[in-house]
């Protein structure tokens, strides 16, 4: 028996155990993020291949407060290296953060919850050693990626310190928000609610990066996302700004042990409440059960969507005021024609703000195959109710859900920008605006309920089409993409409200589209085996 | 009548594995059948089938009269289940799980759901994540207990229970039945089938081995002989349908075959019976003669390690 060090044995198998089970995943991961930032290199590469193309650039995005809310600080925009870090830090930081969250809840209270840690702390393993080798695990994880992104920014002839600086702040964000998921996987015990509290962490981290960008930047030193972007890769580098990220992490780690030492196998820190001893009226049809199972899921999405509208639209106004008093970004945006500045940057804020709202819309529809695979669906279905009744509760709370959160997303903007400009056109103007996205969404979901009942299997490449349909969105023009290409993306048919022109006929073309691929599914899944 | 279920070269395949093959079952109305198996044997399957969860290869399956493939919804109101392994959902209370499963079957009985939450012991607030393997067992067992279905499916519905919940669970099989209904009892418990059943089905690897009352099975096989004789005990071994002989001066212990009973004992007799204890196979006993050379595998398995040790 070694008594030291016994906190921790066993970690060296168990990380091996981690590594080999989640390979491909792990691979997956690391090599999609490497494929971001290489196709970002080289489309700036295409796009501003002089220096005068590049100062030009900088020129134009140092005043779009647009830009800057959801990419960053503008700083060394006139450098190939900065335009990098301008187009793909910010969108590359959340990607990193949200692939080490979600590893370490599903490494640790995942493993929790589904019971399997309890066969592996019976062995003669440490208490920390399962948190250990999720750590390790996903720190290394996170090194690599921050290697490899320095390295092909290295490979692309961009300087050493900017790739560096660029490359550790990857790694660093993605250790961070490692440290956050450990924490909240503390606090929980379930693994949804793990997600929902370090997702929340780092939605509110890339907010109030936004509002200190546009501002004079101070409020970004509450966010780490803004730790990150202040050591200012390509653009003379400071890194202190690393120490309070690594401090940062020392912190949460002291705290995830020292909750994690106080509190039993399988529980949260809080003690879970008694239930009802019966149930209400409303949990006596499916499509209650549905609303009740996906309750928590629709608030928490609604919640980010109205946290993240209400900052957009209070911007809205202060692109208008700058437009006022800025001569040369009024003469661009002149050039280019058509809708203001203010109802361009409200078309991209709806897109994206639908783009996460077809995150709720693909989750819920997923229920169904988590059902089926946990075998609830199979109790139901022993019942009185049909398979297309009970697919249709869980689609009556996806299709429905996502009206909800368009709606939430146009009131939160409208109002806050109604609230700043005092102008009450702006709620309804918005909400039309958010709302045409809604058919968009709806084929997401008429996609996945196909896959759900011709290949269950693989329903979860639904998340697929969502990854597919936000490179397009956001990435899109930078990338330089075929037509046919930004086609494929349901999103990028619907009119550009307020910026655009309302037209109906694609808007019924979708919906249609929709419905099909939704009865298609459920023909196919009153077809197949259950299970 | 109609027999409440009634199964005939059923056929299902996955992938490659062929999960059931050719297998046969017959439950009467009011009867409690006995559905025996290994692990894997094809039970759970079975039961998907019967519940139209899954859909037969071939072969034919017949539920209260209807085809559980097409008639799923209608038949599923004259029916409740247990499964196996009650999945239950982490959120809610024992209480909202039995109520919920009872109100989308059409028939919650709320006196008969109160008074088996007494006699099972089970606490209804508790949330279903907290609950142990025993307590998520005890929310189906009520949840289908407190419906008026006239069959009962249950997959292995009493494992995780303690002795003293096997009898309340006993109890409120043998009332099911006094109420005329039908219940499918599939179960490695062979004393609960035994106390419970009136027809036991044996499979095994998809096939139906064997099928029948206990008292039929049991005379298709062999009792039990233990022995004291005065005489020596010689010349046994070539007694026709004597089994396992084994001799030790006076003392003799053999398994015979029903039909070469009445011959053994007379050759005792001749012996001079000194004390004799015979006692007809137990349930335990008809299913391993089934899975014989599967034990016979596993021991010389067993042996062969244990010399390797060596």
């Amino acid at each position: 028996m070694t008594a030291t060090g016994s906190e921790l044995t066993g970690v060296a198998p168990l990380t091996r155990f981690v590594l080999r089970r989640d390979r491909v995943r792990i691979v997956v991961w690391i090599g999609a993020i490497i494929a971001l930032v290489v196709s970002t290199v080289a489309s700036v590469h295409g796009l501003y291949p002089t220096q005068a193309d590049l100062e030009q650039v900088a020129r134009a995005s140092e005043g779009n407060a647009a830009a800057i809310a959801f990419n960053g600080p503008a700083q060394g925009l006139n450098t190939l290296g900065g335009q990098v870090a301008f187009q793909v830090g910010a969108f590359g930081l959340v990607v990193v953060a949200l692939m080490s969250l979600l590893m370490i809840g599903r490494l640790t209270r995942g493993e929790e919850e589904a019971g399997r840690s309890e066969l592996l702390r019976s062995l003669p393993i440490g208490p920390h050693a399962l948190a250990a080798a999720a750590m390790i695990t996903v720190a290394g994880m996170d090194l690599v990626t921050g290697g490899l992104v320095t390295v092909a920014l290295l490979s692309q002839g961009l300087a050493t310190a900017g790739s560096v600086a660029f490359g550790l702040s990857f790694a660093l964000v993605g250790l961070l928000f490692a440290s956050v998921g450990l924490v909240a996987a503390q606090v929980s015990d379930n693994t949804r609610v793990v997600y929902g509290i370090a997702g929340a962490v780092l939605g509110a981290s890339f907010v109030l990066r936004a509002v200190g960008d546009i501002g004079n930047g101070s409020i970004s030193w509450l966010s780490p996302i803004g730790w990150a972007q202040k050591t200012r890769p390509f653009a003379d580098e400071q890194w202190w700004p690393f120490l309070i990220i690594i401090v940062t992490v020392g912190l949460l780690a002291g705290v995830a042990v020292t909750l994690s030492s106080r509190r039993d196998l399988g529980a949260g820190l809080m003690a879970p409440r008694a239930g009802r001893p019966d149930a209400a009226p409303s949990l006596g049809r499916p499509v209650g059960l549905a609303m009740r199972l996906q309750r928590g899921s629709l608030i928490g999405w609604s919640a980010g969507v109205l946290f993240t509208g209400v900052a957009y639209g209070s911007i809205a106004d202060s692109i208008n005021e700058f437009v006022k008093d800025n001569k040369a970004l009024a003469d661009i945006i002149a050039a280019q024609g058509g809708g203001s500045l203010a109802d361009s940057y409200l078309a991209m804020s709806f897109r994206i703000l639908a783009l996460v709202g077809a995150g709720f819309a693909i989750q819920s529809t997923l229920r169904l195959r988590s059902e089926e695979t946990s075998l609830h669906a199979e109790q139901i279905l022993a019942t009185v109710i049909s398979r297309a009744r009970w697919a249709a509760s869980h689609l009556v709370v996806a299709f429905g859900g996502t009206i909800v959160i368009l709606l939430v997303a146009g009131l939160s903007v409208g109002l806050s920008d109604a609230a700043v400009t005092g102008d009450a056109g702006a709620i309804s103007k918005s909400v039309g605006a958010a709302l045409a996205y809604t058919p968009a969404i709806w084929v997401l979901v008429g996609l996945t309920v196909a896959l759900f009942g011709f290949v269950p299997r693989a329903t979860a490449l639904g998340w697929g089409f969502l990854t597919v349909c936000f490179v397009i969105g956001m990435l899109g023009q930078l990338l330089d993409l075929p037509t046919w290409v930004e086609d494929v993306s349901p999103f990028q048919h619907v009119p550009q409200l307020p910026a655009a022109e309302l037209t109906l006929v694609p808007l019924a073309a979708l919906f249609v589209v929709a419905a099909g691929l939704t009865a298609a599914g459920l023909a196919g899944l009153r077809r197949r085996d259950i299970g | 009548m109609a027999p409440a279920i009634l199964v005939s070269e059923l056929v299902k395949s996955f992938g490659s594995t062929r999960a059931l093959d050719g297998l046969d079952l017959a439950v009467e109305t009011g009867e409690v059948h006995g559905f025996l198996g290994p692990n894997g044997a094809g039970k759970t399957t079975t039961i998907r089938v019967l519940l139209g969860l899954l859909r037969a290869d071939s072969g034919s399956v017949s539920l209260l009269g209807g085809d559980p493939w097409r008639d799923a919804v209608p038949l599923h109101r004259r029916l409740a289940y247990v499964p196996g392994e009650v999945s239950l959902w982490p959120k809610l209370s024992g209480g909202e799980v039995i109520d919920l499963l009872g109100r989308l079957r059409g028939d919650l009985d709320p006196h008969r759901r109160d008074e088996l939450l007494e006699r099972f012991e089970l606490d209804p607030t508790k949330k279903s994540r907290t609950y142990s393997k025993g307590n998520r067992q005890k929310v189906g067992l009520v949840a289908a207990l407190a419906s008026n279905a006239e069959l009962l499916i249950l997959d292995e519905p009493t494992s995780g229970l303690d002795p003293l919940m096997e009898a309340v669970f006993q109890d409120c099989i043998r009332e099911v039945k006094a109420e005329g209904r039908t219940v499918l009892l599939s179960s490695h418990i062979l004393a609960e089938v035994e106390s419970l059943c009136d027809q036991v089905s044996i499979i095994r690897a998809g096939h139906t081995q064997e099928s029948g009352t206990l008292a039929e099975l049991r005379r298709l096989t062999r009792t039990a002989i233990t022995a004291q004789t005065a005489q020596p005990a010689e010349h046994l071994a070539d007694l026709a349908g004597v089994h396992g002989l084994r001799i030790d001066g006076t003392h003799v212990r053999f398994d015979v075959d029903a039909e070469h009973l009445d011959e053994a004992v007379r050759r005792l007799s001749e012996l001079g019976i000194r004390s004799l204890v015979s006692h007809p196979p137990t349930l335990e006993e008809l299913f391993l003669r089934h899975y014989g050379d599967e034990l016979e595998r596993e021991r010389e398995l067993a042996q062969r390690f244990s010399d390797d040790r060596r």
